[in-house]
């Protein structure tokens, strides 16, 4: 413990990459294979065993520190993350431990389905015996959230120099189902031939922001343009009759879209898709739409999809209120070969004929936008919105296929988000680096002399602009209630989102999707800031 | 019924029998300063009263010229039948509690404190009151300090690193307070050190004044490469400023109870945190209060509603005062030179 302790206290202390890759490379080359195993789950997200429910942790902490809950609550508050306020909170240990990490995985493994007595006590031994970094490293581990500001680039670059392989090769080897219980390191890392791990996905190409202007890019006829597909970035595998489906946060989804089950027949053997899942239609009972030409080419909106995102079982009424699809817009294997270093242009129309002869109306090719001079297209963007896309992705039909967000081929061009001009009116303190200042922030809007809250937002001030507005917090706080403070409305943002929804839930009975502040406004007074009304007629012309 | 011994009114704590402020935000006639930080130390008073100690910073600070009268620990001052005396505070050099007494009634205002004997700033002392007024600056239970020496330790073995790696060391803390408990507490030193100019005109007013510290010199006109292997003394305005450019390349150290919490270090962009307060922790905060004896608590800056609800939850009457300490900006430009 103390090892994988020290190299997260390494990690956590410095900000500059190739020290972390550093830190990472000296503890992969150090630590014995059993351990490092279990490191490399760790980092790439996978979580450890779930033995204690996060009330327990708290619970027994609480006890042990003797503390009532209000009180941990506002520690808690302050620090911004339940592992680290546990791990201060507890009384200064005494003993030391010189368990390693995979020993300790191991006991913890044990514990599963122990009687809630043995959990406390083992619990509260480990407390007694680490070091208070050790305690809240290992609480991350105990509650399966261990983000530490190191990206899984910077992991398969360590692993890579320490192990002498390319990046590339540890990035497939890393990816898709694995468990540390029962593959070793040196089995997944140095295994030559992983064509037994059938499922495997390739690392999503990623697109950066355009800048500039398109004229930038060179000559129109030499990219492709798409619409920007507001779903789930998705690639869908078969291999020897087998389909997986992963999303970009690689979590395997296979099961969560039955809809998509069929393909295992229709496309052939050895291929691999990159495409986005949406939902689409069926029509909606509704005259208005009815009359619509696009109807059936557009997808339903974002929120009707995230009804099937955390959902363990798919019942029969979601899939026919929210059926989805898969909008298919690069190939990166065909017959059981890589193709990721073909032209975009190649894997486009070797994409056009799986799709073409799958047949089936969940697979759809994500249509080519037809433009011939970069003012066409300038034109055709103008219809995102209509269309229920998010605006374009541009690639240069030279492409390949890279790994990870990378500039030059693949570019996306957003439209402008819509926004209004809002009032703030409660606040709340950040977490992890921002848990020091009020951050997080509910918006309003007026309705007649009253004020709707509509949004929630915590991106987009700068840093000086974040703690002029936790000055006036914390002046102007009216009411606190738990840890959220209700601010005197004065203060105006232009809040920016990328689409409205209706919502029951909200008592706006509206919901926007990504708010953020694009603006604080000072030159405007509160009284002049947006209406309900005006939100109203925002989701009118949006749906 | 007579008036309450103390009172907090907008311009400060108010001793209405004797007409004095304690630490008054609003230019008064009369102030009592527990310490000169310049949350409690603030401009604009016709006469001030402090500790000897605070004498040379006071001037530096407030003004050559101003009307100050300076006491030992201890030294009775009676005005108009209260009796005013000053207690060590241990939060700075100088730095007081002030007790106030009306025939048998006892109220101390603590200002700043700490429990933790740093070696220069005097140990604290406990003064038994009826009510006692006190910060909670670090008023949660997840503040609790290291000992002095473990941290004192740790920032040896990050300056041993730096050296190692050719770098030079920059610790940052405040320039009244925590840099000469930093001085005082790393000796022998490992390497050179350098000030910044606002640390090298306090530690040469408060050498002038007769405290042991030893010289350190200002980081200007220095040969470059001196700074290899040195550890630079700086206060916590450095961090982010052009002046930091001469010693490149660096790592930067940070010293303040705020570190022991890692999203305060990470919000920084600051290299190493070292967990050194000149505040009360958590625990001593609670024992303090309980050993004071005080039935009646004031609680004026820090986590204030939360520390009062504690302290009634305990059974120790308790109440949230507004105030407006607990905003230390020490550095001024006339002394942030260099």
């Amino acid at each position: 413990m103390k090892r994988f302790t020290d190299l997260f206290l390494r990690l956590d202390r410095t900000n500059k990459t190739n020290e972390k890759v550093e830190a990472l490379k000296a503890y992969f080359l150090a630590a014995p294979d059993e351990d490092k195993i279990w490191a490399l789950a760790l980092f790439t997200g996978r979580r450890p065993p779930g033995v204690f429910k996060r009330g327990q942790l708290q619970e027994w902490a609480l006890e042990l520190a003797g503390i009532p809950e209000w009180l941990f609550r506002e520690s808690y508050g302050s620090v911004g993350d339940l592992a680290e306020t546990i791990s201060l909170i507890l009384p200064t240990s005494v003993s030391s431990n010189e368990r390693s990490l995979h020993e300790w995985f191991r006991s913890l493994i044990k514990l599963k389905g122990a009687s809630d007595e043995d959990k406390k006590s083992f619990l509260i031994n480990a407390w007694r015996q680490l070091s208070p970094y050790e305690v809240f490293v290992f609480n991350k581990l105990l509650m399966g959230s261990l983000r530490i500001g190191v990206s899984q680039t910077l992991v398969i670059r360590a692993i890579g120099e320490a192990v002498g392989q390319e990046a590339a090769v540890i990035s497939h080897r890393i990816m898709g189902k694995w468990d540390p219980l029962t593959v070793s390191f040196h089995d997944l890392i140095h295994a030559e031939n992983s064509a037994d791990l059938l499922s495997q996905p390739y690392p999503f190409y990623l697109a950066y922001a355009i800048e500039g202007e398109l004229e930038d890019l060179g000559e129109a006829n030499e990219w492709f343009a798409e619409w920007k597909w507001d779903g789930i970035r998705s690639q869908l595998i078969v291999r020897k009759g087998q389909l997986f489906t992963w999303s970009r946060g690689e979590e395997l989804v296979t099961d969560k879209f039955p809809e998509l089950h069929p393909l295992k027949t229709r496309v052939p053997d050895g291929t691999v898709i990159d495409g986005e899942i949406l939902c689409f239609g069926p029509a909606r009972n509704d005259n208005a739409l009815r009359s619509d030409p696009l109807r059936d080419d557009r997808p339903m909106p974002f929120n009707i999809l995230q009804t099937r995102i955390g959902r363990k079982n798919v019942t029969k009424k979601i899939l026919t209120e929210a059926p989805v699809v898969l909008m298919a817009y690069d190939l990166l294997e065909y017959a059981g070969k890589d193709l990721r270093s073909e032209t975009q242009q190649q894997r486009r129309s070797l994409l056009e004929i799986i799709v073409a002869n799958a047949q089936l109306p969940m697979l759809r090719l994500s249509p080519l936008v037809d433009f011939k001079t970069w003012d066409e297209l300038r034109e055709a963007h103008k219809q995102s919105r209509e269309r229920g896309a998010e605006g374009f992705m541009i690639k240069r039909k030279q492409a390949t296929y890279q790994v990870g967000r990378k500039k030059g081929d693949w570019w996306k061009w957003k439209v402008d988000p819509l926004s209004v001009d809002a009032v703030l009116v409660y606040a709340q303190k950040g977490s992890g680096r921002r848990s020091e200042l009020y951050t997080d922030y509910t918006f309003a809007v007026w309705e007649g002399d009253k004020l709707i809250p509509f949004a929630k937002a915590y991106s987009g001030l700068t840093d000086l602009e974040i703690k002029e507005v936790d000055r006036f917090i914390r002046q102007n706080t009216l009411e606190k209630f738990g840890p959220v403070r209700t601010v005197r409305p004065e203060l105006v943002f232009e809040i920016g989102f990328e689409g409205i929804n209706k919502s029951t839930r909200h008592k706006s009975g509206i919901a926007v999707r990504f708010p953020r502040m694009l603006r604080f406004r000072k030159d405007k007074p509160a009284k002049e800031a947006d209406t309900l009304t005006n939100l109203r007629s925002i989701l009118d012309a949006f749906e | 019924m007579s008036s309450p011994l103390l009172q907090f009114t907008s311009s400060g704590i108010f001793c209405p029998d004797a007409g004095v402020y304690i630490d008054p935000w609003k230019p008064v006639d009369r102030a009592i300063i527990t310490h000169a930080h310049s949350d409690h130390a603030r401009p604009g008073n016709r006469n001030y009263l402090a500790h000897k100690d605070s004498e040379s910073i006071l001037r530096l600070r407030l003004g050559e010229d101003i009307s100050l009268q300076t006491v030992a620990y201890h030294e009775p001052i009676d005005i108009n039948g209260i009796r005013f005396s000053l207690h060590p505070a241990g939060h700075i050099v100088g730095s007081a509690q002030v007790r106030v007494e009306r025939s048998g009634e006892v109220w101390v205002a603590s200002g700043d404190y700490k429990i933790q004997d740093d070696g220069f700033s005097g140990p604290f002392e406990v003064v038994k009151c009826n009510t006692f007024i006190t910060e909670s600056t670090f008023g949660l239970p997840i503040y609790k300090w290291p000992a002095q020496k473990l941290v004192m330790d740790e920032i040896r073995g990050w300056w041993q690193q730096n050296q190692v790696e050719g770098k030079a060391s920059v610790l940052m803390g405040y320039a009244l307070g925590k840099i000469q408990r930093l001085i005082v507490n790393l000796q022998p030193f490992i390497g050179p050190v350098f000030a910044h100019g606002a640390v090298f005109n306090v530690n040469q007013r408060l050498r002038d004044a007769g405290h042991n510290l030893p010289l350190i010199e200002f980081a200007s006109n220095i040969e470059k490469k001196l700074f290899r292997d040195a550890l630079i003394l700086a206060p916590p305005s450095a961090l982010g400023s052009l002046w930091l450019k001469r010693f490149e390349p660096y790592s930067t150290g940070y010293c303040s109870g705020w570190m022991a919490v890692r999203g305060a270090k990470n919000r920084r962009a600051i290299d190493r945190g070292f967990v050194i307060s000149d505040h009360a922790d958590w625990n001593d905060l609670n024992s303090t209060i309980s050993e004071t004896g005080a039935e009646r608590v004031y609680v004026t800056h820090g986590f204030t509603d939360t520390f009062a609800k504690w302290l009634n939850e305990k059974g120790i009457e308790a109440h949230e005062v507004k105030t407006e300490y607990g905003d230390e900006q020490e550095e001024n430009t006339a002394e942030t030179i260099g």
